[in-house]
């Protein structure tokens, strides 16, 4: 059997996020990105499918929430985005709810065909793209039309295993409350998917820190320290979280 | 009169990080002749990029008296980690990144992280204003683990970085903590020796 380390990864093309995991993603792992709002999960995993287009990995984002002409604009704001790379077709954007439209899934809660026409959907649109990184913003909002835990749990598998299969990375954005503890709306999630990136605000002396922290990741030796995370022009920067011999820092 | 600075800081090996200790009591000679040193004739002869990293003058101040040097902008970028909590910040210098507050010292290694990819050169050089600054924001551990990682970062990269500290002649807490992470003090009240 092959080491953990000898596993082919998927280099988020993040310094920071790359050194702690040992050189990247180990590949085809199903990633959750779970944090509050303003905490950077989605710029964390736009720029992790900017820097996989760079590389010649073709990038899937499949947005639920917001428009993707929105995020493209967004994104246009940061230095490392490249639209050309929009425009040959290398990172692709896709909106989960056009999709929901053409598939006639248009009910508050999706049926198990429904839910296993959506699987069947994703997994065609990475078969035909030949993604190698995918990414849903957000689970959450998916979930909330999947109700019942064991729907959500054999979504998550299913989609898992369809994803692997193809080689395909991907990370899943999971919208929690300020208070970490857990690491997804249904308390699911977090079991089924390989890793879990977790990233949240914590105050020391009045200020406000974005913190960072790999709480799990399947097929990798990683580190479990918090860094503090930068969303800077040039794309996302860590530093190593100060904690003054106090834990927490705070 | 500190006459020698920048020969002292010339035979420097690279990524040496330096303690410029500054006598309170001629401070304003003392600091001029450090940023003539630094940002002039160090910056100047190996055409580094120098970041300077104020905390005890907004940027604004520095710049002013730096432009009396001729020091070009394209040769200096600044972290300000001061000018917000002045509540200073109405005329931001398009060479400054702005930090909001001194105790925010994960986000001031951050924006220097930031200034050398964004200005990768062989030599460049990191400028701390000051060490006695931060100390009055932050406890002294949270400073000493800062200055532990961050001068042991730039070290491994060969950045010079240089450490502004004012004290007296009875060594202060701040600079027993600056002794252990430093390679070398300057004295500028001794003509740099």
């Amino acid at each position: 059997m092959a080491a953990a380390t000898d596993l082919p990864r998927c280099a988020t093309g993040i310094d920071g996020l790359d050194n702690i995991l040992g050189g990247g993603i180990p590949r085809g792992n199903m990633v959750l990105v779970a944090g509050s709002v303003g905490t950077g999960k989605t710029t964390l995993s736009l720029e992790f499918l900017v820097r996989g287009a760079e590389r010649g990995e073709r990038s899937l984002f499949i947005s639920v929430t917001e428009a993707s002409s929105k995020l493209i604009q967004n994104l246009s704001t940061f230095e490392f985005f490249r639209r050309d790379l929009i425009d040959q077709g290398s990172l692709v954007f896709v909106d989960l709810p056009v999709i929901y439209e053409r598939l006639g899934l248009g009910k508050e809660e999706l049926t198990a065909e429904e839910i296993d026409i959506l699987i069947r959907t994703i997994r065609d649109m990475v078969r035909a793209l030949d993604a190698k990184r995918l990414v849903l913003d957000s689970l959450t909002s998916v979930c909330y039309r999947i109700r019942r835990d064991e729907q959500i749990r054999d979504f998550m598998l299913r989609l898992g295993q369809e994803l692997n299969a193809v080689g395909c990375t991907s990370l899943l954005v999971s919208e929690i409350g300020p208070n970490p503890g857990r690491y997804s709306m249904h308390g699911v999630e977090e079991a089924i998917v390989d890793g879990v990136i977790l990233l949240w605000n914590t105050r020391r002396l009045g200020d406000i820190l974005r913190v960072v922290q790999i709480v799990k990741m399947r097929g990798t030796a990683h580190s479990r320290a918090q860094y503090v995370l930068e969303l800077t022009p040039i794309g996302i920067l860590m530093a190593p979280h100060l904690k003054g011999g106090r834990e927490g820092g705070t | 009169m500190p006459i020698d600075i920048g020969e002292r800081l010339r035979g420097l090996p690279t990524g040496s990080a330096v303690a410029l200790k500054l006598d309170p009591r001629e401070y304003a000679d003392h600091y001029f002749a450090v940023l003539n040193a630094t940002l002039r004739d160090l910056g100047s002869e190996t055409n580094a990029h120098t970041i300077y990293v104020a905390v005890t003058n907004p940027a604004a101040f520095v710049w002013s008296l730096a432009q009396a040097l001729d020091v070009p902008m394209d040769r200096i970028s600044f972290v300000d980690a001061i000018s917000h909590i002045m509540m200073n910040y109405s005329n931001p210098l398009p060479n400054a990144t702005y930090v909001e507050s001194p105790r925010a010292l994960e986000e001031i290694m951050l924006r220097v992280e930031y200034l050398l990819r964004k200005f990768p050169h062989p030599r460049s050089t990191v400028v701390i204003d000051s060490v006695n600054s931060l100390a009055i924001h932050n406890p002294p551990e949270l400073l000493s683990e800062f200055f532990h990682i961050l001068l042991n970062n730039l070290k491994s990269r060969s950045v010079l970085t240089l450490v502004l500290e004012t004290s007296e002649e009875e060594a202060t807490g701040v600079e027993q903590m600056l002794n252990l992470v430093v390679d070398e003090t300057i004295d500028v009240a001794r003509g740099g020796r």
